[in-house]
């Protein structure tokens, strides 16, 4: 079985700053991270790799750092990562990078000659962008069916089932392979890299697919240019002023919240 | 942090704290309160292979330089020196065994070690600490075999060890020179685990006495030669000190911490305590005998790692270390004052965990002994 996850790195941070000139986070000297619903989609594919066997391929579009995310990706089980990157590619809406992911999906399944992945999952959406449109995207390009919301997936002989959170119920749903499906919150938490697979990781190669290397893609359908969707404005949500925290005694604290109360004409 | 570490090196150790923060600092009190084992906090140690962290590549291990190694040692000690300890104290017998044990012995150890096993390094008894001397746990030979009799005592992973690393004297009128050292496994009859130590401290480390009635193993179980154990104990203590005071100095660093947020939030008379100059300077001196120490710890494993001998170093780093983990865990609770001194706040357990960085492997006035001998001679 030919698994591929679609993954994404974002600002492993709380506090985004925003750009207000050009409506851009600003990205310089925050860390980054694995999407954490990404992260859950390659736990589950790792999870079937030890329970069925599986070769697990990650696919992540962005700039060069990106790879450092695939790395991450290779140290908890992973098998290959191959990270497209251009800057044609810079600015693209989600249907634009779906469309890019889908030609790199297409382009990699016939590089390792294997007609096409069985399964391939997505994060259920991104956390800096929590539009949940990539996956159902990807899966339009590729003209295969698609499962969302996915909790977990087990394999049958033409396909999987995969159980859905959705509504407030489970749906357990039989889908044929190949198919796509999107993970939300997965039993467990994602395992840690251990210090040997964290150190191969490491030095591991991570091929960059570049517009060059993706024909199939029409420069005038991607990037910013080519995304119908525009950004016309961003902001931050407004700071709520921090409470006072009250310490000591009770004998000190009791009055002190009369104080307050009195002051802001409650009592 | 002090250490000049590669990208790599950086992003292992960054690894450690991630783990640290996530899965042992918070856990470890449920565990520090009960005395219990923390089995599972261990289990995931472990599988991050943690456990391995000395290991050289030969043996299928990661073959981290021992700068990085003193990294690593200081976060796990920062989240919980009981925790450290556990995984360290395995890695006692492993250094007499790559030093001096034959190659199967070593491959098999390493292999108990890949598959979360854990070991004992016996030497300590009841009225032989310091003094090794005075060891009354004898190994008399039968035929092929040898026969052991004796206790041990403060047997750190006494409870848990798969295989136990055994100094008994097999000439009983040479003193040191009479101790030779045996790998005892658990399931050897006669071998037997004392009751567990109710410490001060490092509450999640295991420490037991042992008792051995009996206890037969073949010759093939002896460590290197007869009459040397206690010279392959002493060679191999130089590394262990050094990676004792790493994980001394990660208790020192997470009292500084701990000090440095609570001052920064306490607010008295106005402000927060942190303004005033007589805490400032209290934070700058615990930051400064971290560092000092730090950097001894630096030096000591940067000769180890030229192969230079380092007994002097080690010494000092391990002496030096200790005294102030004491010192700036003790500042730590004056700082956070009445919450410090509370089981609801966590430089307390720092204070306590502290203590025994003191007393084990080879008192502070052992390691005085060693620095000042030098001038005897």
């Amino acid at each position: 079985m030919n698994i591929l996850v679609c993954v994404k790195q974002v600002p492993d941070t709380m506090e985004v700053k925003i750009d207000e000139e050009n409506n851009r986070l600003i990205r310089d000297g925050v860390p980054y991270t694995v999407n954490p619903f990404d992260s859950n989609a390659v736990e589950l594919a790792v999870r079937m790799k030890e329970r069925y066997g599986a070769c697990v391929t990650v696919l992540s579009m962005g700039p060069v750092q990106a790879s450092e995310s695939l790395r991450e990706c290779l140290a908890v089980g992973a098998d290959d990562a191959f990270l497209i990157s251009g800057r044609e590619f810079g600015g693209s809406d989600t249907l634009a990078t779906s469309r890019v992911l889908s030609e790199g999906i297409k382009k990699i399944a016939a590089n390792k000659g294997i007609g096409a992945f069985d399964l391939i999952l997505c994060g259920r959406q991104s956390s800096d962008s929590d539009t949940a449109q990539v996956g159902p995207e990807t899966a339009e390009f590729l003209a295969i069916p698609q499962v969302t919301y996915a909790t977990d997936i087990e394999k049958t002989d033409a396909g999987f089932i995969v159980t859905q959170a959705a509504d407030g119920r489970i749906n357990r749903l039989s889908v044929t392979a190949p198919c796509l499906v999107t993970i939300g919150k997965i039993a467990g938490f994602p395992r840690y890299s251990n210090m040997m697979s964290k150190i191969a990781s490491m030095s591991a190669a991570v091929p960059v697919l570049s517009a060059e290397d993706l024909p199939a893609v029409n420069p005038e359908t991607v990037g910013l240019l080519g995304s119908p969707t525009k950004m016309t404005g961003m902001q931050a949500p407004k700071k709520m002023k921090s409470g006072e925290i009250l310490d000591g005694g009770m004998g000190e604290i009791i009055p002190r919240v009369a104080e307050i109360l009195a002051d802001q004409g409650f009592i | 942090m002090g250490y000049i570490l590669s990208e790599e090196s950086q992003k292992l150790v960054a690894m450690v704290r991630d783990f640290c923060d996530k899965e042992i600092v918070k856990q470890c009190k449920e565990f520090d309160i009960s005395g219990a084992f923390p089995a599972e906090i261990m289990k995931k140690c472990n599988e991050m292979q943690l456990n391995l962290i000395e290991l050289p590549k030969k043996y299928g291990g990661p073959g981290l330089d021992w700068i990085t190694i003193a990294a690593i040692y200081e976060e796990l000690g920062r989240a919980d020196a009981g925790v450290a300890s556990t995984l360290a104290t395995n890695t006692m017998l492993m250094k007499v065994l790559f030093k001096f044990g034959t190659e199967e012995q070593a491959a098999n150890y390493c292999e108990l070690l890949k598959r979360g096993g854990y070991s004992t390094f016996a030497l300590t008894e009841a009225q032989a600490g310091s003094d090794a001397a005075n060891t009354l746990t004898v190994a008399d030979k039968d035929g092929d075999d040898y026969v052991l009799n004796g206790a041990k005592a403060f047997a750190s992973n006494g409870g848990i060890a798969d295989v136990h690393g055994i100094f008994a004297l097999t000439d009983k009128t040479a003193g040191t020179k009479g101790l030779t050292a045996f790998l005892v496994e658990k399931e050897r009859a006669g071998m037997k685990v004392g009751q567990e130590e109710n410490k001060m401290g490092i509450r999640l480390s295991n420490t037991t006495s042992l008792f051995l009635e009996n206890v037969r193993v073949p010759a093939s179980n002896v460590i290197g030669q007869e009459g040397k154990g206690f010279s392959m104990a002493m060679q191999t203590l130089d590394a262990q000190r050094i990676v004792t005071a790493a994980i001394t100095i990660g208790i020192a660093q997470r009292g500084l911490e701990e000090a440095a947020a609570y001052a920064k939030q306490r607010v008295t008379f106005g402000q927060p305590i942190n303004r005033n100059q007589a805490v400032q300077f209290m934070l700058a001196d615990m930051d400064i005998k971290i560092e000092t120490a730090r950097q001894m710890i630096v030096h000591a494993f940067t000769l180890l790692q030229n192969g230079t001998r380092c007994t002097r170093e080690a010494s000092i780093a391990k002496c030096y270390t200790a005294d102030i983990a004491m010192e700036v865990a003790t500042d730590a609770v004056q700082i956070v004052g009445g919450y410090g001194y509370s089981r609801d706040y966590p430089v307390e357990k720092l204070m306590r965990d502290a203590k025994v960085f003191q007393i084990l492997e080879g008192t502070n006035q052992i390691q005085r002994m060693i620095i000042g001998g030098q001038f005897l001679r």
